[in-house]
């Protein structure tokens, strides 16, 4: 081996090549399956009612608290200008364009992405992938394929569902202290929306929700060293996840803002 | 009691490895190794623990690719196999799992159906429950039908496992480590369907172990991978009329001398 490969900089660097060349061929092989039969249409309605209903009570919470603080952080800033009544215009913007799918996208990283990459690491330790394969079936297929789908779909399906939540928890706080009604607030809400906006917490959603599954699902199934390994899994399914749905945030934001100009 | 092999037909190799070695990094597990399985025979491979048993028939179902040498299953070269054809090629192979791998979020009528299912879409309700009981019932564990993986003892599971590589109805069963971590009357029944299996279902077997009680009665033939060879062939007596060494302890412990 020549001298340069055995200092330890250069076996992190190779790792790292060899680690990225392998999310590559995991990513490029989701897309080649995606499309090819048989679809595990069963397995994928039963992950979008593990990632998207049994993710709702969290999300409902979540989304609230979210409009509600926000809310209530921004009136005073308003209230130095008189400007209070820009508030449902603030918080729609706010929250359709940015909040509603980040905060979803964060809480689906911790809640659903950790549970695919204990799932998936637990079955891949305990050889149930491998028994798959061994009947006939096409392991990558059935659990991969099935889960990264249904984080796709129900992320943006939760997002428009956080902002819902969200924009209601923010009535809550203008309507005590500004005492406007819900048709103003909600009419001053969509006028301030735009469909570039909407497009915008799509487009996130659908980005964020793939990356969530395919982060998952890489960590479990190439998890190894038993119980530790699955705790990694899950760990780094997280990590990773939330690490990429920022970097996403930023570079949409740009594409947006470029439509938008 | 030792296997007459009186059922086997020496003219018809099932499984051919031919000078297979399997490096993982610089830990060099299988050395050239050179094996034949024979229709209706059960084939013990003896060997210690880390020998490279398991990836064997790793190699032979696919799911390891062997660095050199070549592997026919069935008159079919394994390592040339396309995705499908290989899917194909395991519907014949029954493996079951030294953890038996049950599926945890299924049930154990649902851990049955899955193959059954997934490969025979035309198969009707009835048909799939008819399948599910008759393999349940030869393994002799019916009456766990609806409970969970985890609610089932170690011998249930490993019984439960071998249900659903019947269930496919395979012509070659690899059974890894089949008594590993059971206490004896156990290990004496999972012996006793490991015989019964080959009977019933007329099947070829590979078994990995290193439970001599296991390779005595279930075996027709056994071979002993030492140092990433097969260096001993013969029935039980055979193998261990020896004064090898690394042979040896594996009787004497096996039979408290």
């Amino acid at each position: 081996m020549p001298l340069l490969a055995q200092l330890p900089m250069m076996k992190k660097i190779q790792r790292t090549l060899i680690e990225l060349a392998n999310i590559h061929r995991f990513v490029m092989r989701f897309f080649r399956e995606v499309f090819m039969p048989p679809y595990e249409i069963k397995e994928i309605i039963r992950q979008c009612y593990v990632v998207g209903w049994k993710s709702l009570p969290l999300i409902s919470l979540t989304g609230f608290i979210t409009g509600v603080v926000f809310t209530n952080q921004s009136r005073p800033s308003l209230a130095e200008f008189g400007a209070t009544s820009w508030l449902p215009a603030l918080i729609s913007i706010a929250i359709i364009r940015a909040l509603a799918p980040l905060v979803t996208a964060l809480i689906a990283s911790g809640k659903v992405g950790s549970q695919i990459g204990a799932e998936l690491g637990s079955m891949k330790v305990t050889e149930q992938i491998d028994a798959m394969e061994v009947s006939g079936t096409n392991p990558f297929k059935f659990l991969v394929v099935s889960r990264v789908l249904a984080t796709t779909i129900s992320i943006p399906i939760l997002s428009f569902y956080t902002a819902a939540v969200g924009l209601f928890g923010a009535f809550l706080s203008v309507n005590q202290h500004e005492d406007t009604s819900f048709r103003v607030y909600f009419d001053q809400v969509f006028e301030a929306v735009t469909y570039l906006d909407v497009f915008s917490l799509v487009l996130k959603a659908v980005v964020f929700g793939f990356t969530i599954g395919i982060v998952g699902c890489y960590q479990g199934y190439h998890s190894s060293k038993g119980t530790e390994g699955v705790g990694r899994a899950a760990n780094w399914a997280v990590v990773m996840s939330m690490f990429l749905v920022f970097i996403e945030e930023i570079l949409i934001v740009q594409i947006i803002q470029a439509m938008r100009a | 009691m030792l296997k007459t092999g009186g059922h086997i037909d020496y003219s018809t190799p099932v499984i051919s490895v031919r000078g297979v070695s399997k490096s993982f990094g610089d830990l060099h597990v299988l050395r050239g190794v050179d094996m034949d399985l024979f229709k209706g025979e059960n084939l013990v491979v003896l060997g210690r623990s880390g020998t490279g048993k398991s990836v064997l028939i790793k190699l032979i179902s696919g799911l390891l690719e062997p660095d050199i040498g070549s592997i026919e299953v069935l008159g079919e070269q394994v390592d040339e196999l396309d995705d499908k054809a290989l899917r194909q090629l395991r519907l014949k192979i029954g493996f079951s799992f030294q953890n038996s791998a049950l599926y945890d979020s299924m049930t154990v009528r649902e851990n049955l159906e899955f193959p059954l299912v997934r490969n025979k879409r035309n198969l009707s309700r009835a048909a799939i429950n008819r399948e599910v009981e008759d393999v349940l019932d030869a393994v002799g564990l019916l009456h766990t039908i609806n409970q969970m993986p985890s609610e089932l003892s170690g011998g249930q599971r490993k019984r439960i496992g071998i249900a659903r590589t019947l269930i496919l109805r395979p012509e070659i069963m690899l059974y890894d480590e089949p008594t590993a971590g059971l206490d004896p009357i156990t290990c004496i029944e999972i012996n006793g369907l490991i015989n019964e299996v080959q009977e019933k279902y007329k099947t070829s077997s590979i078994i990995i172990t290193h439970d001599l009680a296991c390779a005595k009665s279930v075996g027709d033939r056994i071979v002993m991978l030492l140092e990433g060879r097969f260096e001993r062939e013969g029935s039980f007596d055979e193998i261990f009329d020896t004064d090898d060494g690394r042979v040896k302890p594996f009787y004497d412990y096996n039979f408290i001398k």
